[in-house]
């Protein structure tokens, strides 16, 4: 254990990586979900159509594949960049690219959110002339979204796990399963501590998300 | 039915009216023009025109910079290989048959590890219960593409731990992803074969036991059987995941259908066609496993059987991180919607 505790600056600098990614995507990826789960309920045909190609295309796509094209396509295709160091440059893409594919899951979770609202409400909210947008906004999100705090939570828990692909597919963002790859392939460690070590590392990140959320979700429940 | 079947929330909104129309014709026409000057970005940019009206925009009313570019994406050049039957004899055939053998493959060892530790959470003894939890939750919580590289990295960590010399075995990609995806998509299966059956009417084991028969078998005749049955959605479902998730595959070299791919967009440089063909491909094979699941979701309901949601209700003891159970979460059972897949 100890060649591998030796090694720990480049650990903490690879969670530290796998931190600021999930964080930032999640709150891109929340933004763009409730924008999404706007347009696939709202009254407008069009809109609802935009959404769901989107939602289904992006979702039935491998992660990988949505990560290479943000690598290949957006950046050495149509020349997006965000920033000027190569480093930041690929965070941004891979930041960008999980928040497109995880924006999917979280509007499916408010979709089927929104399903657990008794309709008499929205009908009583529309019979004292709310309009749609007032519906959604004081009616029908908040309820929602206190109900599917648990499914986000899921999202969220598998995001922090995807972002371990933003190393490998296409973009080379610094993160901690690219380090332990880095670790293996020196082979100067012990490859069963090391992966230990970096399995309760992702436990230190997932366990404690995961019952936070399920303590939140019950908290929040609404109670009916 | 909207677009791909997405049921209409009609109670959201009232019928439009005159007005109403008139509103959402100017907000279609506003999602339009949004849509169609993304889509003009995307195509100029992948033209390798767009430099140009980045440097002059009155040039975008021009026929030249619209005009199909030679050394852009778009070129029928780069296009003309998917027409060749061999490219697909040769590349997306052989890579299609490797994902589809890896995912056949793990998805079967999956819902056995699936069947052995979601009975084993249920097991009398602690120990065993204590274990099989432990194991769940463990590869619930890490990474697909760790245990890959661990896997990967097996030859090595067995020539430090025993001394055995490299080269006495080798671990191969297709191994590596076949052991990651079992782990990964069977320990979510427990999962869901735990809430499967506890969601099993209790009278159905008392009778059973009352027959005379001991756990094993009320296990084995009455209660796996049912569970099956009723989480049927929710393991197709899973088994989506598993198939998305043999892209990874990808990552460690192994020639699976977006490797091919990625070879096809190198050796013509016509990365942009590759990967849009590539994700039709992936979204036709996913939606229709999807549709399967809806029909036996909606086949199961037509029998009285909705699937179980409530067993798997957000916090709910079961409610652990990483919960794919969650996927029928705040799913109201008399919904009639289709399982959520998770990522």
């Amino acid at each position: 254990m100890e060649a591998f505790l030796s090694n720990y600056e480049a650990i903490i600098d690879g969670f530290s990586w796998t931190v600021r990614l999930t964080l930032i995507s999640a709150l891109f990826s929340f933004i763009l979900g409730i924008i999404l789960t706007a347009m696939r309920v709202s009254p407008v045909p069009l809109l609802r159509g935009m959404a769901t190609v989107y939602v289904e295309g992006i979702r039935n796509t491998p992660l990988t594949l949505v990560l290479l094209f943000c690598g290949l396509g957006l950046n050495s295709g149509l020349g997006l960049s965000f920033a000027e160091s190569v480093e930041w440059n690929v965070y941004w893409l891979a930041v960008l690219g999980l928040s497109a594919y995880t924006a999917c899951f979280v509007s499916e979770a408010l979709r089927s959110g929104i399903n657990t609202i008794p309709f008499g409400q929205i009908e009583a909210a529309r019979s004292l002339g709310l309009t749609f947008l007032q519906n959604m906004r004081m009616i029908v999100l908040p309820q929602a979204l206190r109900s599917v705090v648990g499914p986000l939570g899921s999202v969220l828990i598998a995001l922090i796990k995807n972002t371990t692909v933003a190393s490998v597919a296409g973009l080379g963002v610094q993160e901690a399963s690219r380090e332990m790859k880095l670790m293996f392939d020196q082979g100067v460690v012990p490859v069963i501590p090391t992966f230990i070590g970096f399995a309760i590392g992702f436990l230190i990140l997932c366990l404690p998300t995961g019952y936070l959320f399920g303590w939140l979700s019950k908290r929040l429940a609404v109670a009916r | 039915m909207s677009v791909l079947g997405q049921k209409q929330p009609t109670r959201l909104f009232d019928a439009p009216g005159p007005k109403a129309r008139a509103r959402q014709r100017v907000y279609s026409a506003l999602a339009t023009f949004l849509a169609i000057g993304v889509a003009a970005f995307v195509y100029l940019g992948f033209n390798d025109t767009w430099d140009e009206v980045a440097a002059a925009p009155g040039q975008l009313f021009s026929a030249d910079i619209w005009r199909i570019d030679e050394a852009g994406q778009w070129s029928a050049e780069k296009w003309n290989p998917f027409l060749d039957p061999e490219i697909w004899s040769d590349m997306v055939l052989p890579g299609m048959m490797n994902t589809l053998h890896a995912a056949l493959v793990a998805a079967v060892l999956a819902i056995v590890f699936g069947i052995v530790f979601g009975v084993g959470r249920l097991s009398d003894h602690w120990w065993i219960r204590a274990l099989c939890g432990a194991v769940v939750e463990f590869f619930r919580s890490i990474p697909l593409l760790i245990l890959i590289f661990f896997t990967l990295a097996a030859p090595l960590a067995a020539n430090q731990l025993l001394g055995i010399p490299f080269g006495t075995f080798q671990v191969d990609p297709l191994t590596a992803v076949i052991v990651g995806l079992t782990l990964y998509n069977g320990s979510v299966l427990a999962e869901v074969f735990r809430a499967g059956i506890n969601a099993v009417p209790k009278g159905q084991a008392e009778a059973a036991y009352s027959l005379g028969m001991n756990k094993t078998q009320v296990m084995g005749f009455i209660l796996i059987p049912q569970a099956v049955t009723s989480m049927m959605p929710a393991i197709v479902a899973q088994l989506v995941v598993l198939l998305k998730d043999s892209a990874l595959g990808y990552i460690v070299a192994f020639p699976e259908l977006l490797r091919g791919f990625s070879l096809i967009g190198t050796r013509f440089n016509n990365v942009i066609p590759a990967a849009i063909v590539c994700a039709t491909i992936y979204i036709i094979i996913n939606i229709s496993l999807s549709r399967l699941a809806m029909w036996l979701e909606r086949r199961n309901a037509q029998r009285g059987k909705p699937t179980p949601a409530a067993a798997t209700a957000p916090g709910g003891p079961d409610a652990g991180p990483g919960d794919t159970a969650a996927a029928a979460e705040a799913e109201p059972p008399e919904s009639g919607e289709p399982v959520k897949r998770r990522h």
